[in-house]
């Protein structure tokens, strides 16, 4: 018989068992000596297991072997000079801590002997003048016999740092260019994912909250593919495509289709796109884990007029490339024809030959393919793909889909694109985190001003 | 415009021979002055797109007057009742930030502006509106539906909601009154029944029975017999008529013409979102704007013909004809 | 036995905590919003979030517990308003996005290192900054463990009987005044909006500022829940995001919405599932198919699984009345 715990510090075991049984598979793995110190621990611990301290050393450099795992990282401040003599430290849930120094490069490493979530902070009294930090906290998983890497995303530069990546003078104008071509491209990525999300509002009249998942799956898939099976990018992106327009199909024929011919209202199907996001966030944990998974291999560096990545620029290319398709489809083919009327009346459209059903599963599942293909040119373009990236944009999409006139395609993309530069180019101004807040505000002032959207028609009442 | 209408309701013409005789002498055409208006609109246009769905430049509409409101399908009479009771917004509204060009839409009941009222204000005002599609609340009780209907109920401030005292005795009074006019719409014995339980007839009952819970100054009724099985279309018919003769003024939408013949003391035409014609029913329907509105929409439908009528509501038909004639004469 | 006995014990513990007294407060503020309003807020963590910001820094900078309570629930009245004002004029899809991005919002803003001195930033603010005066109003010892069957809490400090017991007292308190408005007329007119606002609009209602209230109402009821909840936790911006409110919708649906004790009876019914799994998950099941990290993850599968599956086939949870089914077709 265990003794009663209480509640608050279940939460608290819980984590602790999860870093103890954590802690257990490494050390069986690495075959190091169990029980070097047990983590004062106010919480009883189930016998079964043995709770031990994770060792971290800070190294100048770490080198990756069987019992060791790497936490490593450079500092850069915004010209991509390394950032000397800051302080990081590291430490576990326990005690355990260590700090370090970047060197001249800015870099810095720790090695750990175990498993687990470790919590690095930046001190921010260090940095030298003219250099901040967006965030100063991370946390990162170590893993026994792999490196991980640990950024902190540095803006402005110190005296003496050399432009070196870019050929963009930091002034205004400067930084407001290169900021309004991050924001084309943030358009273009979400102009991909809205407009299915729009397509779906318009010809079923919901609003699919999982939406966002579905543009994590196709990051998630481009990992898969990409980076676990060793496929090249396009390979993989083109393996995301076709598995999130599968998912589409099979959740229009399994889930959605079916409820529509049980007369489920609006607001009930609202609440099951609900559900499915929730148990769609969890699924991408239980198997990918909460950190980010890295999609592309190597650094690139920023060229070109942009000033962008090579990756970025092919992703606006195929962006436009696929939004120029799929906007000649919906005007020049039958069935894009028949959605737009289904989009426009659906019982008019029905009652003109067209069939529903079939165009409303057609539109599943080139939204959820779409939404992929954003999903996998989004973690391609921002460096990896996590459980969350999906709901970090979902607020951004339905931004651009009500700014742009929910249920229009091309009001969608045009949306998209204003939400994107607004939201890059509002960093101008405003702290990094608050970017999301200033699409909020966007949305509340269309909600007000205009709320059938730019592009969209006011609707008939009663 | 000074306002020295008695809207009290000794003013009100009871007695329908005397008010017929006034109509009598109102001038045949589109927005011809009325005795005594209760409702009076101006400059009232609604664009969807590009199109015009409504443009009346002026109404009146008799005070104790049953007036019908027609027109072929598409005519634009039920975007011209959803304007004038709040729930649409003309075109042709004042602006809020100002601005825009006039004429601008008014329109006055019972000597009240309502320009850019909405929906619940103009209710409040006096000028109940039911709706084409029925709305009655279906997950609730029949009674419920018509207690929502009440107004002066304290209870519905979301603080006195908490004290039972202070609301008690209103809820009494309103619930027999409620009792009272289910008994006249012959619904009291379902009032513990949820509305959804209705059959389409009885909600449009309810929702009359309903509207009538605030003895509103007008009821307006938005095609009342659609959707009902043609046996009850009798006593709602009746049912109309006992309105006007109790004290409220009804103004209804109805798009079949041999409906409104018989029980109208008013007929005011749409088509193309204007005013084509007005008349007593037995003269208008001969008008040639009519002719050509209906003619315009369906080659097929016969003006006049009772023929189409199914044989009880002829007959009904037939006895009131008659009465009238006992009336005139 | 050994288990049962686990399991018993677990399930127990999970009835009397303060946080699922926490989560039923929660679930009745949303209660009122989707039960019985029909407003998808799919930001009620939002709401819980402000409330504890609120009090805590509040009773931190020295305001005291009154003052500080005053806050938390003035925070989330004000940021009803904020999200009201522009969306309860339009189709309820809006409100959903803007709650969701709202709560969002708050929680990034809230861990943002450039409000450290105020928020704590990502690690928050911890529970002794702010528990002191909470414990100080204890009549029990404020030191000290009590045994009651097999359970043994502190008196006062930290995760208390005390805190337990003002918990629950709040969410009976709450259930309290949930009954009483939800009987009154104002109620009516709340559940007339949730099935057909235009219909209420049509017999003189202020829908608008009926949804108003109840946005208020319920969210000034969550940020209670969030002030129950830091009470027993710290204040964290990412304890309480966008997992917490499908955990309450959950909670809802579990219960009944649009029932008075749905939310309480669905809350304990959630956290004893979610002890139930962990105890059976670590006796059968071996940690080579599922580490302990990954039972977290695995039970919100289930929960978001299970919230699909109750809105599709028992939406009215088990307290509720199919027939007044608060939302559907």
């Amino acid at each position: 018989m265990r003794e009663p715990i209480a509640p608050r510090r279940r939460a608290h075991r819980i984590r602790l068992l999860g870093i103890a049984l954590l802690a257990a598979a490494g050390v069986s793995l690495a075959a190091v000596a169990p029980a070097m110190a047990a983590t004062p621990s106010p919480t009883p611990t189930p016998t079964n297991t043995v709770v031990q301290s994770a060792t971290i050393t800070a190294v100048p450099q770490c080198t990756v072997d069987p019992a060791l795992g790497c936490v490593a990282g450079t500092l850069n401040d915004g010209n991509g000079n390394g950032v000397k003599g800051v302080t990081i430290s590291m430490s576990d849930a326990g005690s355990d801590a260590a700090s370090t120094v970047t060197n001249a490069e800015g870099h810095f490493a720790f090695k750990v002997s175990q498993n687990g979530l470790y919590t690095l902070t930046l001190k921010t009294s260090t940095l030298p003048s003219g250099v901040k930090a967006a965030v100063t906290q991370r946390k990162v998983q170590a893993v026994v016999g792999a490196l991980r890497a640990a950024f902190f995303e540095l803006s402005g530069s110190f005296k003496g740092s050399k432009a070196t990546t870019s050929t963009v003078p930091t002034t205004f104008i400067g930084t407001a260019g290169q900021l309004a071509a991050q924001g084309l491209l943030l358009g273009l990525l979400l102009a991909l994912a809205s407009i299915g999300l729009s397509l779906i509002y318009g010809t079923t009249g919901l609003s699919n909250f999982a939406h966002a998942e579905q543009v994590t799956l196709g990051g998630f898939m481009a990992y898969s593919f990409g980076t676990v099976l060793g496929l090249p990018f396009i390979l993989a992106a083109l393996a995301a495509v076709v598995v999130g327009a599968a998912s589409g199909y099979l959740q229009d024929r399994f889930i959605w289709g079916p409820l529509r011919k049980r007369g489920l209202g609006l607001t009930q199907l609202m609440v099951v796109t609900i559900g499915l996001s929730f148990a769609a966030e969890y699924v991408f944990q239980y198997f990918y884990g909460s950190q980010v998974q890295s999609v592309s291999s190597g650094v690139q560096l920023n060229t070109g007029p942009l000033n962008i990545t090579p990756a970025a620029y092919w992703s606006m290319l195929v962006s436009i490339v696929v939004l120029v398709l799929v906007g000649l489809a919906l005007q020049r083919t039958r069935i894009g024809r028949a959605a737009r009327a289904v989009s426009d009346n659906r019982a008019l459209a029905a009652a003109s030959g067209i069939d529903v059903d079939r165009v409303i599963r057609l539109v599943w599942t080139v939204a959820m393919g779409l939404a992929a293909l954003s999903g996998a040119l989004y973690a391609l373009v921002y460096g990896g793909i996590q459980w969350s990236t999906g709901v970090q944009i979902l607020l951004l999409l339905f931004a651009a889909v009500t700014l742009g006139g929910l249920g229009t395609a091309f009001g969608a993309l045009v949306g998209s694109i204003v939400i994107g530069l607004v939201v890059q180019l509002s960093t101008l101004f405003l702290s990094n985190n608050v970017k999301y807040a200033t699409a909020l505000f966007i949305l509340i002032l269309v909600l007000v001003f205009r709320p059938q959207g730019i592009l969209g028609r006011k609707e008939r009442v009663g | 415009m000074p306002e020295t209408t008695d809207w009290s309701s000794e003013t009100y013409d009871f007695d329908r021979a005397a008010l017929r005789a006034k109509l009598r002498d109102v001038p045949q055409e589109p927005g011809s002055a009325k005795p005594q208006p209760i409702l009076t609109v101006d400059n009232v246009v609604r664009r969807f797109g590009g199109m015009t769905a409504v443009e009346v430049e002026h109404l009146e509409v008799q005070r104790g007057a049953i007036t019908a409101l027609i027109g072929p399908n598409g005519a634009g009479k039920t975007t011209f009742f959803n304007l004038i009771t709040g729930f649409d917004r003309p075109s042709s509204a004042k602006s809020r930030f100002g601005g825009g060009q006039g004429p601008f839409a008014t329109w006055r009941f019972q000597g009240e502006s309502l320009g850019a009222t909405s929906a619940f204000r103009v209710a409040r005002t006096g000028m109940v509106r039911t709706f084409q599609l029925t709305k009655a609340l279906s997950a609730m009780t029949v009674m419920d539906n018509m207690l929502l209907g009440a107004k002066d109920q304290p209870g519905e401030h979301m603080l006195a909601a908490l004290a039972r005292p202070l609301w008690r005795k209103r809820e009494a009074e309103i619930r027999e009154k409620a009792t009272d006019l289910l008994a006249r719409f012959k619904l009291d014995t379902k009032a513990k029944d949820y509305a959804g339980s209705l059959s389409g007839g009885q909600r449009k009952l309810l929702e009359m029975a309903r509207a009538l819970m605030s003895d509103p100054a007008m009821i307006m009724l938005d095609e009342p017999m659609a959707g009902v099985n043609p046996a009850l279309t009798q006593s709602l018919l009746g049912h109309i008529q006992d309105l006007r003769d109790q004290g409220t003024s009804v103004l209804f939408v109805e798009h079949d013409m041999h409906m409104v013949r018989h029980i109208s003391d008013w007929v005011v035409v749409m088509a193309e979102g204007r005013i084509v014609a007005e008349g007593p029913p037995e003269h208008v329907m001969q008008h040639q704007a009519v002719v050509d509105a209906y003619l315009g929409s369906h080659h097929d439908q016969d003006l006049g013909d009772d023929s189409v009528l199914d044989e009880d509501f002829a007959a009904a038909v037939a006895d009131e004809d008659a009465e009238r004639a006992e009336e005139k004469a | 036995m050994n288990f049962l006995y686990t399991l018993f014990q677990d399930g127990g513990a999970a009835i009397i905590s303060s946080t699922t007294a926490a989560f039923a407060l929660a679930a009745i503020g949303l209660n009122v919003h989707f039960g019985y309003t029909g407003l998808v807020n799919i930001g009620q963590a939002g709401f819980m979030l402000l409330g504890a910001y609120g009090f805590a820094i509040v009773v931190e900078q020295g305001g005291g517990i009154l003052l500080g309570v005053l806050a938390g629930l003035a925070a989330a009245a004000v940021f009803a308003l904020i999200l009201g004002i522009p969306t309860l004029r339009l189709r309820g899809d809006y409100l959903a996005i803007v709650t969701i991005a709202a709560a969002e919002i708050i929680r990034i803003v809230g861990g943002d290192q450039s409000l450290a001195p105020l928020t704590g930033g990502v690690a928050g603010i911890p529970n002794a900054k702010y528990s002191d005066q909470f414990i100080a109003l204890s009549p029990f010892p404020k030191a000290g463990l009590f045994t009651f069957g097999p359970w043994t809490y502190p008196y006062s400090a930290g995760n208390s009987w005390w805190l337990s017991l003002v918990g629950w007292a709040l969410a009976l308190l709450a259930a309290l005044v949930v009954f009483l408005l939800f009987r009154s007329p104002w109620g009516r007119a709340i559940k007339g909006i949730r099935e057909d606002e235009d219909a209420v609009r049509s017999l003189g209602k202020n829908v608008f500022a009926y949804k108003m209230q109840s946005l208020v109402l319920g969210g000034v009821i969550g940020a209670l829940g969030g002030i129950v909840f830091v009470l027993g936790a710290s204040v964290q911006p990412d304890a309480l995001g966008r997992t917490t409110t499908f955990l309450l919708y959950t909670v809802l649906l579990l219960g009944g919405a649009a029932t008075v004790l749905g939310p309480i009876l669905g809350s304990f019914l959630y956290f004893i599932f979610v002890v139930w799994l962990q105890d059976v998950v670590a006796q059968f099941v071996p940690s080579t198919v599922m580490n302990s990290s990954q039972i977290p993850q695995f039970t919100y599968i289930l929960v978001g699984a299970g919230l699909m599956l109750l809105v599709i086939f028992r939406p009215q949870g088990i307290l509720g009345n199919k027939k007044e089914l608060s939302f559907g077709a």
